[in-house]
């Protein structure tokens, strides 16, 4: 029997094999910083992550639309042959939820009209630029934070028009008037940057931490926070450095390395990598005692601070296989996407696909004559191969979907049951909790439109409601 | 006119993985086991398996094409698994038309009548193996003796165990390395171990669906046996547990897609294995335990949801 024994030995060895694949084979250790689910795409950032922000080459003419975010467009107020300076106000908010627009030059109006933008047709101001950049009167700098008041600080952020940089551009100042009843633990800023492709972030995190960091703090004092937190993925570990060493004296801001996996930046995901809490079902992030900043946000509201000038520009990546010279450009808000690819050496070849912003929630527009906005975070080009949507085969039930879901959903049954017109159903399988990160659709062996029709199963549910 | 671009819903970006990239994968991690039963069973074995995936792959197409009229996709390899997975539930002595009918009826009634890859409710390889064993049960339970001429049959380990017959009792080696009688595919656990890393690190199954279906086995057969350590290491080694928990209890369209449903599911077919073996007529219980399982699964998935994020401790 001593080949038995031997073959036992070889056994408890299997074992032990058998237990780590169990603890390792999803990758998933529980720390703080991450959340259960999510994907790892690849990250696509090579083209430009060591490239410094450039500034882009002044615009003639810009064409700014009234209307940047969802909600209702500001109200002009210039008019044709007005002379507007860099930084004046030329759209007043027609509602609370909405933000300020500026001019990003100076020089004429030459009219008003309703233009093609990334969200349709939307009226749009069209300066002719005098190359002269006069700023405005009303532009100068704030006294230092210490000495403001929470309220003249919202004030400025208002003023300014500062909307979320990551993507959406809901309004800040909305985002930092809570309900009285809300209790806020949290200011966290998100500098995940988990989109492939993308680096305008982690450009300015790395190369102007120091308005990061200020902005930061200007919202704890708006919100009077004590806690603040940055969060960062650990695959950009410069500018984690840069950002520590910005924050070095403020012991209550602390940052976050954050586990590299995508959507790491999902709101509700980042509070709970941080925080350890869950922004309940169909809730806010106020409800977890939260509130989420884009870390170009923060910036936004520190060159407010600092300068006095409004949000007229960004930072944006322009990358994918098409671009000549990928590049991290400040653009000023009203350029016409079609001048800064060209200041990137134009296309090496006809892209078949154009996406505003990341790869996983971006937008794809059918023309490049269309003004940037101030939240046009990157402008990705794909060859006529990578812009195909691949051919969908039948669903295997492999899971994958499942097990990935960052909100703990099963995205087979949503898109099953919204493709059957059976909302109801697809209402009770939680659709509504989706929050639309696609990383379902990426992991589709089968290719199945997933996250398309779990958003035709979202809008169906939310127009009967509307309905009932 | 100027350049249009295309238009789509995001994401913008998908992974490399494909359904005929997994099926690949899933006969790679089969063919060590395959090699192992045509070298311990011979040329019958080979044939076997040869007809076995032949009338798969050719049912599939002639179902799709003519009787169905749906595009085929006999190019995406599930067939040839289902075929092959059959062929290695067979003993390598069963007539030539035993494999054949057995891949017409897994492929053409469990697959293609319920709706092809992705519908069947069964697994179809063990589905037609059941159908075999109803129609045929002594050309299906004849085995051959591995290393031998043509011909000699002998019981099956699992058939010893069951009649308690320690002094014929195989040597946990030849269990091992499969030197015993059995299925064309259940002899060499170990190499059925390593098919199944394989498939572990290339992300195809989680290994906690087959650990804790031998698992639960194991525990439970050990405790049946007055806590034989011996007899209850064998039980997990021979017949067809490591074929079963690693390829067929991991079957996608017939388990659970959550991972709830799915540890149900494979203690599930862990306690019934062991009651089968134990108390059942049969010496061999895996493949009706994973069957019932299969017909249980639409069940289990209702009460094994997650909680949603947010929503919750459930």
């Amino acid at each position: 029997m001593t080949a038995a024994r031997d073959v036992v030995k070889l056994f408890r060895v299997l074992i032990l094999l058998i237990v780590y694949c169990i603890f390792n084979s999803r990758g998933e250790t529980m720390g703080i910083f991450s959340f259960k689910g999510g994907i790892h795409p690849p990250h696509a950032k090579k083209y430009t992550e060591h490239k410094a922000v450039e500034l882009a080459v002044e615009p003639t003419t810009v064409a700014i639309p009234l209307r940047q975010h969802i909600g209702a467009p500001c109200d002009a107020l210039v008019q044709k042959g007005d002379y507007v300076k860099v930084g004046q106000k030329i759209g007043e908010p027609a509602s609370f939820v909405s933000a300020a627009i500026h001019s990003s030059v100076s020089g004429t109006v030459k009219e008003l009209k309703v233009m093609d933008t990334l969200g349709g047709k939307d009226l749009c101001v069209v300066i002719e630029s005098d190359g002269l950049n006069a700023v405005d009167e009303s532009i100068k700098p704030y006294p230092p934070l210490e000495s403001l008041e929470a309220k003249e600080v919202m004030d400025i952020i208002k003023g300014a028009g500062i909307v979320g940089m990551g993507g959406a551009g809901f309004p800040t100042h909305v985002k930092l008037s809570p309900p009285k009843e809300k209790t806020i633990d949290y200011v966290i800023l998100n500098g995940a940057e988990c989109e492939p492709f993308l680096t305008a972030d982690h450009r300015l995190m790395l190369e102007t931490p120091e308005k990061v960091v200020l902005g930061l703090r200007a919202l704890m004092k708006v919100l009077g926070v004590p806690k603040g937190y940055i969060g960062i993925e650990d695959n950009k570990t410069d500018a984690i450095d840069s950002i520590k060493k910005a924050a070095a004296s403020y012991p209550e801001i602390e940052i976050a390395s954050l586990k590299t996996k995508y959507p790491q930046g999902a709101e509700k995901q980042l509070i709970f990598a941080v925080t350890g809490r869950e922004v309940p079902s169909g809730g806010l992030p106020m409800d977890a005692g939260a509130v989420v900043n884009n870390v170009a946000t923060a910036a936004a509201i520190a060159e407010a601070l600092t300068t006095g000038m409004p949000l007229i520009d960004r930072i944006c990546t322009i990358t994918g296989s098409c671009i000549k010279e990928p590049k991290n450009l400040r653009i000023k808000v009203g350029t016409m996407l079609t001048e800064i690819v060209e200041q990137c050496g134009g296309f090496s070849e006809t892209p078949g696909k154009i996406v505003l912003g990341g790869p996983m929630m971006g937008i794809a527009t059918s023309t490049l004559s269309i003004p940037s906005t101030k939240t046009t975070s990157g402008i990705l080009t794909f060859n006529e191969a990578d812009s195909k949507t691949p051919d969908p085969s039948a669903c295997i039930k492999c899971g994958k979907c499942v097990t990935i879901c960052p909100s703990y959903l099963e995205p087979v049954y949503i898109s099953a049951y919204a493709l059957l017109d059976q909302f109801d159903m697809a209402e009770k399988y939680a659709a509504l909790d989706c929050i639309e990160c696609g990383s379902c659709s990426f992991i589709c062996p089968s290719k199945r439109p997933l996250l398309q029709s779990i958003r035709l199963a979202k809008r169906e549910i939310l127009a009967r409601r509307r309905k009932a | 006119m100027e350049q249009q671009y295309r238009v789509s819903s995001s994401p913008h970006f998908r992974s490399n993985e494909s359904v005929s990239g997994i099926m690949r994968d899933v006969v790679i991690a089969l063919l060590p086991a395959t090699a192992a039963g045509i070298y311990f069973f011979g040329f019958n074995a080979l044939i076997t398996v040869l007809l076995s995936v032949g009338a798969a792959v050719a049912t599939e197409f002639f179902v799709q094409r003519y009787m169905r009229k749906v595009p085929t996709t006999i190019g995406d390899f599930s067939a040839v698994v289902t075929g092959l997975l059959l062929a290695l539930n067979l003993p390598a002595s069963v007539p030539w038309f035993i494999p054949v009918v057995g891949s017409i009826f897994a492929i053409a009634i469990v697959k293609q009548a319920f709706g092809g890859l992705g519908f069947n409710f069964m697994n179809p390889a063990l589905a037609a193996r059941a159908f075999l064993m109803a129609s045929w049960p002594t050309d299906m339970t004849t085995w051959a003796v591995p290393r031998a001429a043509d011909g000699v049959t002998g019981p099956t380990a699992l058939g010893i165990l069951k009649e308690a017959l320690p002094d014929q009792l195989p040597s946990v080696m030849n269990a091992l390395i499969g030197n015993i009688g059995g299925c064309i595919g259940e002899t060499s656990a170990l190499l059925l171990i390593l098919g199944g890393l394989y498939l572990v690190w290339r992300g195809v199954i989680d290994i906690r669906i087959p650990a804790v279906y031998i698992a639960t086995t194991f525990v439970l057969l050990f405790i049946f046996n007055g806590f034989n350590f011996q007899i209850a290491f064998l039980h997990v080694l021979i017949g067809g547990l490591m074929l079963g928990a690693f390829f067929m209890a991991t079957d996608y369209s017939s388990t659970p897609v959550n991972f709830r449903g799915q540890m149900i599911f494979a203690v599930g077919a862990g306690l019934l294995t062991a009651l089968i073996r134990q108390f059942g007529g049969y010496p061999e219980g895996v493949s009706y335990s994973i069957l019932l399982m299969n017909v249980a699964t639409p069940l289990i998935e209702k009460y094994s949801k997650s909680r949603v994020f947010g929503g919750g401790k459930k």
